[in-house]
């Protein structure tokens, strides 16, 4: 499956609220941030947490944040940036 | 009761405390999950799907794992730049020519600290760590509170660790959430040159591999 999204692209990340075994924090959902890398694609954890075997292989970011687009306040340098991994299907074009 | 019982330190703590009392049995108590596990062990056991001698080789395994691992990749990467570009675009095959085992990683990346960036690494959902290079990782990063507070005031946690960077240096905190694994390549203190490599491996500390902390400064001769 090859990836929908490249490095530099500007993503947000789904304000999805679903149950079960999600790996995407609550912390970025409905941010906005950039791909940083493509890490390759691995099997859908929400999918391998109940038995399942995961597949289709999602395609796995290195998303990018600005620490001040996160939280408000942001106590410390104006710089700082966070890096969250993010599977393909929590990911909208932006 | 046990009348003018010796009072002993007590091996697991340093709060002095009586054997025997109601105090000691709570404290040596085995909690709800550890009994679970240890029945789960001896269902494995009795039914024939684990040996003892087998858990006892993977607990080995696991033990002897250290920080001295990544110790060795960074000063390694410190001296050979050939080696740390490797160690940066192949990582499990650079570790593999230090003879360090990372196949059983998924797959994980170097985070290059220089001078304009630091990066910190957290597990904000659990304890993902690169244990094949670094064995186990030590209770504070498991804590709810590095947990929570690394990726909101990263600076903060830092501080309380004794690392304090300016304000152009910017701070990357990268949250292991899904398959990769991370380790930090810190960077290289100043006045090492000279340093054998084993000498530089002394200076990378387990917690400069995390990101708390920068790598040790070389001990510098004491002035009269």
């Amino acid at each position: 499956m090859s990836p929908a999204f490249k490095p530099g692209d500007r993503v947000r990340v789904k304000a999805d609220e679903r149950a079960g075994h999600v790996r995407t924090p609550a912390y970025v959902r409905g941010k906005l941030g950039w791909v940083e890398r493509i890490h390759g694609a691995f099997r859908d954890p929400e999918k391998l947490a109940y038995g399942g075997d995961g597949l289709p292989l999602q395609p796995l970011y290195m998303v990018g944040f600005h620490q001040t687009d996160l939280w408000r306040p942001y106590a410390a340098s104006g710089g700082d940036s966070l890096y969250v991994d993010i599977y393909e299907h929590w990911l909208e074009r932006v | 009761m046990t009348p003018a019982a010796t009072r002993t330190v007590c091996a697991r703590c340093t709060a002095h405390c009586s054997p025997g009392t109601s105090e000691a049995a709570e404290r040596n108590k085995v909690p709800f999950h550890g009994k679970r596990i240890y029945a789960i062990r001896e269902l494995l056991v009795e039914k024939g799907i684990l040996t003892r001698e087998e858990i006892q080789a993977q607990i080995d395994t696991m033990e002897a794992r250290t920080p001295a691992n990544g110790a060795r990749l960074v000063a390694r990467a410190w001296v050979d730049p050939a080696f740390k570009q490797r160690l940066l675009t192949e990582p499990k095959a650079a570790c593999l020519e230090m003879g360090i085992d990372a196949s059983s990683l998924t797959e994980f990346v170097v985070l290059e600290n220089t001078d304009t960036q630091h990066h910190l690494v957290v597990c904000t959902l659990c304890s993902c760590y690169p244990r094949p290079i670094l064995g186990r990782p030590p209770d504070w990063y498991k804590s709810f509170a590095y947990r929570s507070r690394a990726v909101v005031e990263p600076r903060a946690i830092m501080r309380e660790f004794g690392t304090e960077l300016p304000d152009d240096v910017e701070v990357r905190v990268v949250d292991s959430s899904a398959d990769m694994r991370y380790l930090v390549l810190p960077r290289r203190p100043d006045h090492t040159e000279g340093l054998s490599e084993a000498e530089l491996a002394a200076l990378v500390t387990r917690d400069s591999m995390i990101g708390v902390t920068q790598a040790k400064q070389p001990h510098l001769a004491p002035s009269i």
